[in-house]
């Protein structure tokens, strides 16, 4: 709850003080600490330190998942602060305004991760994507943004009718808006409930980007400015994961199996299109974009399965996958062409910056040592024990082996191939950021109790 | 402590040498690095051989039912043995050899040795897996960077290959671990499972694919000849010299006793046949091979296929007979390298019909060249004829084949060519004219003629007395053979 508030407080903040002043390093040093300061209030929260008490009528439903959850994605947007900054102020004129709308995307992002009601739910969602459509959109001149934008926010606005329509008949089949303990163990689902669930299922696949409802992924991540995409790709999709995994692990965990093999179907497919898709790409960017649904596969599976594994699976998955897409993207930002040619000869003229990207790109691929390996091993292991999908283990291992593909492509062109420096300015607390996250990929792949120690403190 | 030490050494230094500032100075690390475990190894086999130097165990995922533990059994004494003694004879042969950046190619190759010593080690299915995909991260950026012309389409092809096989691996090491009675990955957990003959089956095949891919067995062996022509010299050392026994090795400790009744059923059938076919072709096909470095591939191809045979054969010899084999075809295999970078670096060529007449012009390797070449071939008294007349007469005495006869015909006749193209071998390359490149040609430096007597002192010792490594082995044999017996089966 503090963190909700804080976030929401510092949102406005932001707002006003690009009127107060205009220089860009005190907006940012603004924003830093205040997402410094929200941090800590969720650390004080989850310690059982509240700063207010409101009643919340079981709407809001904190427990250690969504503090912990919420900790994580705001340690990754601290990361997106450190890195990605400076970037975005390349992106337009209103520069306080991108940061008030990320803090009221966070404020989203809390709700979702403790949501008790469907209402809650939807709000979170609406909050998360309106600042996302503006946000897409922030580069007014160019016209592909605009496009991303457009198609963004209809098709968002589609999926988000979907799930008004599921949330409805399950207040119909139910009786009520809460998703704790409204559904009776045992019972026969009636259909109402289950078309209800399935509506759910696809417009939270729509908001995860997972296959086949995908379409609009890599038009809107190519489209919007980098800096915002590597917002998009990591934090917000986290966030619509947790929403997704709280809803059915909470919600719908009594039917498991009138709604599991759907969720085993989409799986199959978002891993198939997406790795099949991504290695075809010419555009290091748009390829990301595919990446980012095929990493979505594997998280998939813990929906799949929903047992402690899956949980502590997929948290560790969203810190992984976040702390190595932002930083691939953190350098993308800075690049002026997206191709893979683009990287010829990187590791010549920075080897530090291309060997922290080895890494990240490593875990991507899931090798081992790193947090991408474990991440993906819990996932495998959570399906493991359902002991009834080793068909989609058996693909998913292929489709990762796919991955390697076009993930080691950039690895080759940086460091195998020859090329002319790229005219690219990378301060020397940038390359230092990145070869810490490095580290932190590496460490949580050997040591995820770092983690997860926190988790069960 | 001697456990750890075999993997920490390499590790530390392999990542202190990244960061060292010029070329010479990392050699000599690495040098020392590898003389350090070549100590320690050896230390592990006479001063400190007691059980409790000798294995190591920590909590490391406890949540996954993993832990960090590590022992020297007899194979894994044998095999760390191996890599620990090829790395210092690599390192000084390809002594006089540049490479750019050369801090970073030592740096890689100590991450290696790191990697295979804990292949080797490892007790634990998650621990071998990390260390199975730690010691091939290395060498993809090693062929990568210092390979040959078309060397990134040859590692490449090599990568994903073998990366399949670790995933399904992995599909399959998690499937047990979800079947072990107290949800655990160590190897004694894996041995007391006792699965269904189906089950068993499928398993199996994830797991062969995984090793078979590694060792190679046709028809999954395409990546091997392209990816030695292609790499380094240094490098090819390592991959044929030790990289391949990671997949007999972990035929040996993860497939056989783990999945016995699988073993049975599939490994007679199917990878005796495949394993045949691979030895038959292979041999065909060295003879046609002008590229001395492609030649000795399929010739490698050839033996392990035989070691392949001799592992299902599930008898006592045949087993002995692998193990010593393992560590005879490491020691032959560099040597044959060896002489391959002396040639290449000398005379700028690997093709056979550029070559010849070395015997006059380089009498010392030459006579180096024709000993190994012999014990290559498994001419008595060199050490390879110990391995293979064990493996012969293992398969002939195995109570498991119904085809040994038909089987044994096969692989002797593969043993003829073998013997056949790697005379010719010698022939085109010391006999004859001399030809353009050849003719200014000199013998082999001091250090070279040493770490070449070396491999030759090693292919006599063993092939007079191979006692010692059989009596090495014999518990770990034994125990394997024991965990793997389905004799049981066949009476009913």
């Amino acid at each position: 709850m503090n963190a909700l508030i804080v976030a929401a407080i510092l949102g406005v903040v932001m707002m006003f003080a690009g009127i107060i002043t205009k220089q860009k390093s005190s907006i940012r040093l603004l924003a830093i600490a205040g997402l410094i300061v929200v941090l800590f209030a969720n650390v004080l929260d989850t310690y059982g330190f509240h700063f207010f008490s409101i009643p919340l009528n079981g709407m809001l439903h904190f427990d250690k998942l969504s503090y912990f959850f919420t900790s994580i994605v705001l340690a990754c947007t601290l990361i997106f602060f450190l890195l990605s900054a400076k970037d975005l102020e390349k992106v337009g004129f209103h520069y306080s305004e991108y940061f008030a709308l990320i803090f009221f995307i966070l404020c989203g992002i809390i709700l979702v991760s403790a949501f008790g009601s469907l209402l809650i739910l939807f709000l979170g969602i609406e909050i998360i994507s309106i600042p996302l459509y503006i946000l897409t959109g922030s580069d007014k001149k160019n016209l592909r943004s605009n496009e991303a934008s457009l198609k963004y926010f209809l098709l968002g606005a589609f999926s988000t009718g979907l799930m008004l329509m599921g949330i409805t008949m399950f207040y119909g089949s139910t009786g009520s808006f809460s998703i704790l303990n409204s559904i009776n163990v045992g019972a026969e689902p009636s259909a109402m409930l289950i078309v209800s669930v399935l509506l759910l299922v696809f417009s939270m696949s729509f908001k995860v980007s997972a296959a086949p409802f995908h379409f609009w992924t890599p038009d809107v991540y190519d489209g919007a400015p980098t800096v915002i995409t590597s917002f998009m790709a990591t934090i917000a999709k986290a966030a619509a994961f947790i929403a997704f995994i709280r809803l059915f692990y909470l919600g719908f965990g009594n039917i498991q199996s009138s709604w599991q093999w759907v969720i085993a179907v989409i799986t199959a497919i978002t891993l198939i299109i997406g790795n099949l898709t991504a290695v075809f790409q010419q555009s290091v960017k748009r390829m990301l974009a595919y990446s980012s649904i095929a990493q979505v596969g594997f998280m998939m599976m813990a929906i799949l399965s929903l047992n402690t594994f899956s949980i502590e699976g997929i948290l560790l998955y969203t810190a992984a996958y976040s702390i190595a897409t932002l930083g691939i993207f953190s350098v993308l930002a800075k690049m002026k062409d997206y191709s893979f040619e683009a990287f010829n000869g990187f590791a010549k003229h920075q080897p530090i910056v291309a060997f922290s990207m080895t890494v990240f790109l490593l875990s991507l691929a899931g090798i081992p040592l790193t947090a991408g390996f474990l991440s993906k091993f819990y996932m495998l292991k959570s399906v493991m024990l359902t002991e009834k999908f080793l068909w989609l283990i058996i693909l998913a291992v292929l489709m990762a082996a796919v991955s390697i593909y076009y993930y080691f492509r950039l690895i080759q062109v940086m460091y195998f191939k020859e090329g002319v420096e790229p005219a690219i300015e990378i301060s020397s607390s940038f390359k230092w950021l990145l070869v810490v996250l490095a580290a932190l990929v590496i460490l949580l792949g050997i040591y995820p109790q770092l983690l997860f120690n926190w988790f069960y403190f | 402590m001697i456990a750890i030490l075999l993997i920490f050494i390499p590790l530390l230094l392999g990542a202190v040498t990244f960061f060292l500032p010029r070329g010479n100075v990392s050699r000599i690390v690495s040098l020392i690095s590898s003389m350090a475990t070549l100590v320690v190894s050896l230390l592990g086999l006479t001063a400190f051989s007691n059980k409790k130097y000798l294995q190591f165990s920590a909590d490391w995922l406890p949540g996954l039912g993993s832990a960090f533990s590590l022992q020297l059994d007899g194979i894994g004494q044998l095999l760390c043995l191996l890599t620990a003694i090829s790395f210092p004879i690599i390192f000084i042969s390809t002594w006089n050899r540049e490479y750019k950046k050369a801090a970073n190619f030592f740096a890689l190759m100590l991450l290696s040795q790191a990697g295979l010593m804990g292949v080797f080690l490892a007790m634990d299915a998650l621990v071998f897996y990390f260390f199975w995909e730690l010691a091939l991260i290395p060498v993809y950026f090693l062929c990568s960077i210092w390979g040959g012309e078309k060397r990134i389409a040859a590692t490449f092809k090599f990568f994903i290959y073998t990366f399949v096989g670790s995933v399904l691996m992995l599909v399959a090491l998690i499937y047990l671990q979800s079947q072990t009675a107290d949800q655990s990955f160590s190897i004694q957990s894996f041995y007391n499972l006792q699965l269904d003959y189906n089950t068993q089956d499928w398993i199996f095949v994830l797991m062969f694919i995984a090793f078979a891919i590694k060792m190679p067995v046709f028809p999954f062996h395409t990546w091997q000849p392209d990816l030695y022509e292609q790499s380094p010299n240094a490098v090819t050392m390592v991959l044929s010299g030790i990289m391949v026994k990671m997949g007999v090795f972990a035929v040996i400790r993860w497939l056989l006793p783990v999945l016995p009744a699988g073993s049975f059923a599939l490994g007679e059938t199917t990878v005796t046949v495949l394993a045949v076919i691979g030895m038959i072709y292979a041999s065909l096909l060295a003879f046609r091979q002008d590229d001395l470095k492609r030649l000795i591939a399929y010739s490698s191809i050839a033996h392990i296929g035989l070691m392949v045979v001799a592992i299902f054969s599930e008898t006592q010899l045949a087993m002995q007979g692998v193990m010593i084999q393992m560590f005879n075809h490491g020691i032959n295999i560099i040597g044959l390298w060896i002489i391959v970078e002396v040639i290449e670096r000398k005379y700028g060529t690997r093709k056979l019909s550029e070559l010849g007449g070395l015997a006059q012009k380089a009498p010392a390797m030459s006579i180096l060249l024709l000993v190994i070449t012999l014990a290559n071939i498994s001419l008595p008294l060199t050490n390879s004829f110990v391995g293979e007349f064990l493996m012969f007469s293992g398969i002939f005495s195995s109570n498991i084949y119904s085809y040994k006869i038909l089987i044994t015909v096969a692989a002797g006749i593969c043993i003829i060519l073998g013997a056949v193209y790697m005379l010719q071998m010698v022939q085109k390359i010391i006999y004859g004219t001399t030809s353009a490149k050849t003719e200014n040609g000199e013998d082999i430096q001091m250090h070279e003629k040493v770490v070449l007597s070396i491999i030759v002192i090693l292919i006599i010792g063993i092939g007079l007395y191979p006692q010692s490594i059989l009596d090495l082995t014999q518990a770990t044999t034994d125990a394997i053979l024991k965990e793997a017996n389905v004799l049981h089966l066949l009476k009913k």
